[in-house]
């Protein structure tokens, strides 16, 4: 496992990287300043927002129960790498993304 | 001709002489650019591995942008690598300078150092190297010939010792050092084989054992990788001096990270850095000691890491002392070493005063008698209570 928060001393030589494919762990959700809010009751799954977020960071996920008769699967986010652009609730046809400011 | 298997005294173009140690130390890779005054370093490096007498990849580049990036790939493979350059040049490698140290390569560059356009000068002057203090390489100056000759491969062993591994600039002045003919006193294959090791890398670029050099640095990591390079430029002080002090040991001539001249009971003390104004300021320092004055001389070999506990010695307790700056940080301090210098000295009580002078800029010539009077009017300054932020010695205004 990579050291992500390094202390100086721990630094390879130069910052340079040693562990091949280790940039898989490294996670960039924590640039977010925003947040986008699945409403699942609302979500269709038509995958407009898996289209067109910039990131690979729309993610299909089963639904548990349903309240409002949809059933199979509905698109969230993927806070790992989710950068908070607010395409996907721009985009979304059923107003069912709403942008919510991260916290720190 | 320079023998390279016997201890000689020849007098030699100082150029030729550092081309002839870069020879001694056997490096792998050179990739360079000529530029004046450099050009004849190269020129010469470049006949000595076509004739075989050095196996080295030898890479004419179209730019020194170019060669420093080359140098960068050189070091990265692994090879001991070699470049010099110059005024202009240096300024174009700047950008790839910042990338040298911080990929910690240890790069050894020769830099003859001549002021920058405009107006257009080839003269000298240390315009170029101010203008590239904080690239974060170790830099360090010569002051004649034989100097610049040695510090070659002390630059090496210091830049690849694993404390290190940084780029090591080595300085000398444009066409008053690096196109007069000196006598030197020459090694051999044997003496410097024996001194540097062949080059181990700690890192290298190797299918075998993949390592991405330069990446990104995202902000969770920038701040660390600055201060381990701080710390890593701070600590190379140490091999510094252990790596001159075994230059000393094996071959006799002794070098510190600031010389002293005639210091010992001096109130007024003169500094200087590089070669015109360093050996200038000992025949004035002479002159000035006939005349009963009690005048004494620094000359700083070591730039990078700044030599703090050196100057607080050496300048404690004095009455005045004169920094000459051969370049001028516009609408800023005054002289750049200057600058630093007051700030070694900042809120002791044990401080002098410390006069800022900027001359010989461009090539302008500044006579032993010159610097005779220099140090009178400053004396009479200090007395007058009238010092100001810097003097620019010798301008028509």
């Amino acid at each position: 496992m990579m050291n992500l928060k390094p202390k100086c001393s721990e630094l390879e030589l130069g910052a340079a990287v040693t562990t091949p494919g280790s940039a898989r762990e490294y996670e960039t959700g924590d640039w977010r300043s925003f947040r986008p809010v699945t409403d699942e009751n609302k979500c269709i799954a038509c995958g407009m927002c898996w289209v067109f977020c910039p990131d690979a960071s729309r993610i299909l996920i089963p639904r548990k129960e349903s309240k409002s008769g949809l059933t199979g699967s509905y698109y969230d986010f993927n806070p790992k790498y989710c950068k908070g652009c607010g395409i996907c609730a721009q985009e979304c046809p059923t107003g069912a993304i709403a942008m919510a400011q991260e916290e720190l | 001709m320079i023998d390279s298997h016997k201890r000689q005294r020849i007098g030699i173009e100082v150029s030729i002489g550092a081309a002839e140690m870069v020879k001694l130390c056997r490096p792998d890779g050179i990739a360079a650019y000529p530029i004046t005054p450099q050009t004849h370093i190269v020129e010469h490096l470049s006949e000595i591995v076509a004739d075989g007498a050095l196996d080295a990849e030898f890479i004419p580049v179209e730019s020194e942008h170019s060669a420093m990036s080359t140098c960068i790939g050189l070091s990265a493979a692994g090879c001991r690598t070699y470049t010099a350059t110059s005024s202009q040049g240096l300024q174009l490698m700047s950008e790839i300078l910042f990338i040298a140290s911080s990929m910690r390569c240890p790069i050894v560059m020769t830099i003859v150092n001549r002021a920058l356009s405009a107006p257009i000068s080839i003269w000298g002057d240390l315009s170029d190297i101010m203008a590239n203090r904080d690239v974060g390489w170790i830099q360090i100056f010569g002051n004649n010939g034989q100097e610049v000759y040695d510090l070659t491969p002390c630059a090496f062993k210091i830049a690849e010792d694993h404390r290190v591994l940084l780029p090591v600039g080595v300085n000398l002045d444009g066409f008053t050092l690096s196109h007069v003919v000196e006598p030197l006193e020459t090694l051999t294959f044997e003496d410097i084989d024996s001194f540097l090791p062949p080059y181990e890398p700690k890192l290298r670029l190797d299918p075998d054992n993949p390592v991405m050099m330069g990446p990104v640095g995202a902000p969770e990591i920038f701040t660390e990788a600055k201060k381990a390079h701080e710390d890593a430029l701070v600590a190379s002080r140490l091999v510094i001096d252990e790596v001159f002090a075994e230059f000393g040991e094996r071959f006799g001539r002794h070098y510190k990270a600031v010389e002293e001249y005639k210091t010992d009971d001096a109130d007024t003390l003169i500094v200087t850095l590089g070669g015109t104004l360093g050996e200038t300021g000992h025949v004035a320092v002479d002159h000035l000691r006939e005349q009963g004055e009690k005048v004494g001389q620094a000359m700083l070999r070591v730039w990078r890491p700044f030599p703090f506990e050196d100057l607080q010695r050496i300048l404690a307790g004095r009455k005045l002392v004169m920094v000459y700056d051969r370049a001028i940080s516009l609408g800023g301090p005054g002289g750049p070493m200057a600058s630093e210098i007051k700030s070694a000295m900042y809120g002791r009580a044990d401080a002098p005063a410390i006069l800022s002078v900027i001359a010989a800029l461009g090539g302008r010539d500044v006579r032993w008698k010159d610097m005779v009077a220099q140090v009178a009017d400053a004396k009479e300054m200090l007395e007058n209570e009238q010092m100001p932020n810097y003097l620019m010695v010798g301008v028509r205004e």
